[in-house]
């Protein structure tokens, strides 16, 4: 039997990197084959390469024996490739159904009764009329997974599937991938997630800095010996010593509620959390649950209006009517979720990029700024956090993703803030460069700093945080140590279980 | 009195006629995901073409047709600027509408000044000898029933139709319009040309029926009013529709009340369409969360694919 | 061999120099093609347009005249534009400048204080910012958009120019003409060279653009602007005001617009007429853009402008081409620009494909 799919030599270079490199894969009918590797080793660029949304520039792909150049996604989908994107490309003004029918030949009703009878069939339930930006992320994949299951695709690539699921949506999604693969479909299944390949996959190829560094069956392998292979080196995390917290609030959110401007956001819910100096307080949760809302509440880019009920206090004042800026100068920093565009201007230089936040610390005078001092900033935090660019002059935008983030993380604690929020701190980066900011926040964790960090990486939480609250729908879990806490747990509450348990024990009392 | 009513509300439908066209035109760039500010330069080309191909050639199809094309080769420089070339789109609707009355100048030299016989009113016959609503209704020229139908020919697209679809699809998300394949380049060119040839009817109709003659100037102002109208609707149809036949009112009411012998100053009166265009943007654009609900998301924002 | 667009990891300053040159050049050979098929000689109607004016005293007079309104007005819009505050309403702003000083002027008709026009100055320049001002209120009160909220603005001034002409301020000597008397001599500035009508307020635009250097450039403020211009959740994320860049990006546009209403009132005009400006309002956007928005191209970009529309007018003569050259040469530079522009940020990459 031939295979479905066979790459030979692909090779795509980017002005800065080489992306694919020589890159051979061969994918069988009715098999589910992952691609390993850790952030930025080539896993997307390949997915983009087979799915026609660019083109190689060297190599030959073969589809059932025939070469092919795969021009556009149209293309590809012809061919019988569908691809479920990890940011999804669904329009939030549309209903299920037109979604599905700008990429599905038939009518709205045709395809709203195609819609659920598949949803039911492989365990996808969904409402074809309803307008997707009231959908949760869950539920968006699910709406992406029937769009390609309708084109009737013979490859079908995931990529990075499980990132937006709680822990009991990836054993669904998992059932509904066998369901798949027993119907003949192949899954091109992406992750850098080693436990999921083991269970799912019956072959994984493992790519390290755009190259193939092995091919093979996942379920022969340990997660060690899966791990050595992506990365290739040790590495050693983070050492996580027990907090030495102190007893007064850096942060308190009291009874906090919001309806946030964006028509589409998610609305919060009576929320309340505390942070004190000493430890890091995770917060875990699906995305899309309003963890964005939040954060902008507590950085001040979205004000608290006269509608809201609750109090925000930072130090112990109250918040909720000052400014971005205010709240910096009472102790807070901030590093938000987008680094391209929020906490950082691609198109300027990275020393003016640290005087965003940095220019009350002594880098104007009399209203103009002080460039030498901005420069010296600027190599001060490219130094201490190993950021690797050509220099301060180097534009935010030329520099890795990585290395921006180190920057931006690196500028917000030169600053010495009492209560340092971060959002999504070390997505899309490698291991290495994730352990480094890791130890950066235990390191100004030690010093006294209360920090808050968001996000959807639960190893990431259980590695660094103290105590962990759960955000579901708006709502905020109490918090738990995460010492003797279990991911079995968290993860129920990341399904929302503990506004039902909630609701018992009001019931108990 | 009778009489100065159903010439009013006659007028109305006259004077809202270009502005009808040149917004059904503006709503559909727009929903694509492009914000064309040329639009008083591509009405004036398609008016000073318009007036010349009907005067040479004495029809007034080539001179609606040619004005068409002509302002829809301008509106493709605009095209050409900010889809390949990425440029800003404020200030390319600039540049181009300073281009367009440039050439709508050049086009209109040999005309300046002088008048044409109007189009000629259709014959509807018994429609139009009806009391009242004939007059109001029935005695009109070809084109403002075509404006009338490009509304709704608009509006179904726009709404019910796949290639409606497809617009908004494109309007909202290019980058995941083109993930599932749509040429969002393309699709967005496509727009701009039918919002460049509907804007040069637009100016055709002023200078073939409504004053009817051509002199530089003679848009004065009414392709950004025609922008401002895209927002009052909520980039709907039937909403700007109604807006545009608001302000032909309004512009009537001036004739109107000047005829009455007020005395209002002739300035305040000239002023008035700008002074309400002002009035209602502030009252339709206090609610940000409605505005966010109906804007085309990705409206004003350079787009390209990345390879 | 393909070519594939990279985005420039580096700021070039070559391609900064050359993204207007290549413009200019293009602009040119456009024009060219345009001057052959209207049956003029393109080389005769350049020498017209371009060589003519800076032939003789007078011509230069005429084009620093005109490059004094052009320079003010856009170093304040692009203040503006940095920092994406569309102010398209300048020409307003201007003849809100001039009637506010025309009436002072007026008002004062015997007055031959030294201090008449320095208060007309300032008058003009709150009115002009004024004017943009109300912009800026709808813009951050209600939200209003205000590219067509100046443009309104601007047709409502002109309303208001044509009144004030025909009623308030007409010269009551005057045969019902619509203009006002002539103001005296210490409402007017004086003249910078002799046998031209250039006079002393091209100093107020130049001062005007070392001040808009040391904004732009060195200040914190200026800063602030543009990273509300590059990256709006950026400036949100940093804690800088919107609503403040919006009051700042208008206001400084207004104010310089309405400085260059009283230059042309008190300098070439000597009155209030119902024709105050050939469109500087608008022609300095363009100015703004093809100077990269930056306050010593601007002032290259000011003085270039100036000599289309010196040129303009006397190839009008000597060529006889159409008045409306000039506009197209506008338009055709900034088009130029637009495009040229996209290779100051990015730039083209080969790339080879082995088969």
């Amino acid at each position: 039997m031939s295979a479905l799919l066979r790459l030979r030599g692909i090779t795509k270079v980017y002005p800065a990197v080489v992306a694919s490199d020589r890159i051979d894969l061969d994918i069988e009918p009715g098999e589910i084959h992952a691609i390993l590797g850790e952030n930025g080793a080539g896993k997307s660029t390949l997915m983009k390469l087979i799915y026609g949304v660019s083109q190689p520039d060297e190599g030959t792909i073969q589809w059932q024996g025939k070469t092919v150049h795969i021009r556009s996604p149209a293309q590809a989908r012809q061919l019988g490739i569908g691809m479920v994107f990890q940011h999804f490309s669904l329009f939030e003004s549309l209903t299920v159904a037109q979604n599905i029918s700008l990429a599905v030949k038939g009518s709205i009703k045709q395809l709203s009764a195609q819609v659920e009878e598949t949803g039911e069939k492989f365990g996808l339930p969904i409402k074809a009329d309803t307008v997707v930006h009231s959908l949760s992320v869950g539920e968006r994949q699910r709406v992406e997974i029937i769009r390609c299951i309708l084109q009737n695709p013979k490859l079908l690539i995931m990529d990075e599937p499980t990132s937006v699921l709680p822990p009991q949506g990836v054993q669904q999604l998992f059932e509904t991938l066998r369901k798949l693969r027993a119907e003949g479909c192949s899954i091109l299944y992406i992750s850098h997630k080693l436990e999921e390949i083991r269970q799912l996959c019956d072959t994984a190829t493992i790519l390290r800095a755009g190259k193939v560094v092995a091919s093979t069956d996942p379920a022969e392998h340990s997660n060690e010996s899966l791990a050595n292979l992506m990365i290739g080196r040790t590495i050693d995390p983070p050492v996580h010593a027990p907090a030495n917290t102190g007893t007064s609030n850096r942060l308190r959110v009291k009874s906090l509620s919001h309806v946030p401007t964006d028509p589409f956001g998610t609305v919060l819910k009576d929320i309340s959390l505390h942070v004190s100096p000493g430890e890091i307080v995770g917060i875990a949760g699906v995305s899309g649950n309003g963890q964005n809302e939040l954060m902008r509440l507590i950085s001040g880019e979205e004000l608290h209006t006269i509608d809201d009920a609750g109090e925000l206090r930072i130090n112990d004042t109250c918040v909720n009517r000052l400014n971005p800026l205010q709240r910096r100068t009472l102790g807070l920093g901030f590093v938000p979720e987008e680094r391209l565009g929020r906490g950082a201007v691609p198109e300027l230089s990275l020393s003016l990029n640290g005087l965003l936040t940095a220019y009350r610390h002594g880098l104007t005078r009399l209203g103009m700024i002080r460039f030498g001092a901005a420069r010296d900033f600027a190599r001060q935090c490219i130094a201490e956090h190993d950021v690797r660019c050509g220099g301060e002059q180097s534009l935010a935008g030329s520099l890795s993703g990585g290395n921006l983030q180190k920057f931006i993380v690196g500028r917000e604690i030169a600053l010495q803030p009492s209560l340092l929020v971060l959002s999504q701190p070390t997505w899309g980066l490698d291991v290495g460069a994730a352990n480094n900011i890791r130890r950066a926040l235990l390191q100004l964790r030690d010093s006294g700093a209360a920090v808050l960090v968001v996000s959807e990486e639960l190893e990431e939480l259980f590695e660094i945080s103290d105590r962990l609250h759960v955000m579901f729908d708006g709502h905020l879990s109490p918090s738990l140590p995460t010492r003797g806490t279990s991911t079995t747990q968290i993860g129920r509450w990341m399904s929302g279980e503990f506004l039902q348990e909630a609701a018992t024990g009001a019931e108990n009392h | 009195m009778l009489d100065s009513i159903v010439f009013l509300l006659a007028g109305t439908l006259a004077a809202a006629t270009p502005l009808l066209f040149a917004a059904m035109g503006e709503a559909v760039v727009e929903k694509a995901g492009v914000l064309n500010l040329s639009i008083e330069g591509m009405m004036a080309v398609g008016a000073a073409t318009g007036f010349a191909v009907a005067t040479i050639s004495g029809s007034y199809v080539s001179g609606f047709a040619m004005a068409a094309i002509g302002s829809a080769i301008l509106s493709s420089i605009f095209a050409v600027l900010v889809l390949f070339f990425l440029a800003n789109q404020v200030a390319a609707g600039l540049a181009v509408g300073i281009l367009g009355l440039g050439f709508s100048v050049l086009i209109g030299k040999n005309h300046e000044g002088q008048t044409i016989k109007s189009l000629p009113d259709l014959e509807l016959g018994w429609l139009s000898e009806l009391p009242f609503v004939g007059g109001v209704l029935f005695s009109h020229d070809l084109m403002l029933y075509v404006a009338i139908g490009m509304i709704i020919l608009v509006w179904w697209v726009l709404s019910h139709s796949r290639l409606g679809l497809i617009i908004r699809a494109v309007g909202e998300s290019p980058d995941a319009a083109s993930a599932i394949g749509y040429p969002v380049v393309l699709i967005r060119f496509l727009a701009i040309l039918f919002g460049g040839a509907m804007a040069g009817l637009g100016g055709a109709y002023l200078t073939l029926s409504y004053t009817p003659l051509w002199a530089e100037g003679l848009v004065a102002g009414r392709g950004w009013i025609v922008v401002a109208l895209v927002v009052f609707g909520m980039w709907r149809p039937l909403r700007i529709a109604l807006g545009a036949y608001l302000f032909g009112a309004v512009s009537l009411l001036e004739l109107f009340i000047q005829g009455q012998g007020f005395s209002i100053p002739s300035q305040l009166l000239s002023a008035m369409p700008y002074i309400i265009t002002i009035v209602i943007l502030v009252i339709m654009s206090r609610n940000p969360r409605l505005i966010r609900l109906n804007h085309p998301a990705s409206l004003g924002q350079s787009w390209h694919r990345n390879a | 061999m393909a070519y594939r667009l990279v985005t420039r990891t580096e700021t070039s300053l070559r391609a900064q120099l050359l993204v207007p040159l290549a413009a200019i050049v293009l602009t040119l050979l456009a024009g060219s093609v345009l001057f052959s098929l209207l049956g003029k000689n393109p080389l005769a109607a350049f020498h017209a347009f371009f060589i003519e004016p800076l032939s003789t005293r007078y011509g230069i007079g005429e084009v620093l005249l005109k490059m004094g309104p052009l320079l003010l007005i856009a170093q304040g819009l692009a203040i503006g534009f940095r920092a994406r505050v569309w102010n398209i309403g300048a020409e307003g702003q201007l003849l809100a400048g001039a009637m506010a000083a025309s009436a002072l002027a007026l008002h004062f008709d015997t007055s031959e204080s030294a201090w008449l026009l320095p208060a007309m100055v300032c008058v003009g320049t709150l009115a002009g910012a004024a004017w943009a001002g109300i912009a800026a209120w709808l813009r951050t009160a209600f939200n209003a958009n205000e590219i067509l909220v100046t443009f309104m603005l601007s047709s409502i001034a002109l309303q208001l120019l044509y009144y004030l002409v025909s009623g308030p301020l007409r010269d009551p000597m005057g045969l019902n003409f619509p203009q006002s008397a002539l103001f005296s001599d210490a409402a007017m500035f004086a003249p910078l060279l002799d046998n031209t009508r250039v006079n002393n307020s091209l100093f107020l635009a130049l001062a005007a653009s070392l001040l808009a250097w040391i904004f732009v450039q060195r200040s914190l403020s200026g800063y602030k602007l543009l990273i509300g211009g590059l990256a709006p959740q950026a400036a949100r994320y940093a804690g800088f005001s919107e609503k403040k860049a919006v009051w700042l990006g208008l206001l400084i546009g207004g104010a310089a617009a309405g400085m260059a209403g009283v230059g042309e009132v008190a300098g070439p005009l000597g009155l209030l007429q119902r024709s105050i400006s050939p469109g500087y309002g608008f022609a300095a956007i363009i100015v703004a853009f093809l100077g990269g928005l930056h306050p010593i191209g601007i002032v290259f970009a000011a003085f270039f402008m100036a000599l289309i529309y010196v040129g303009g007018d006397m190839s009008l003569v000597s060529v006889g081409l159409p008045n409306s050259s000039a506009t197209i040469f506008q338009g055709l530079l900034l088009v130029f620009y637009l495009a040229c522009f996209l290779f100051a940020n990015h730039r083209l990459q080969k790339v080879e494909i082995r088969h």
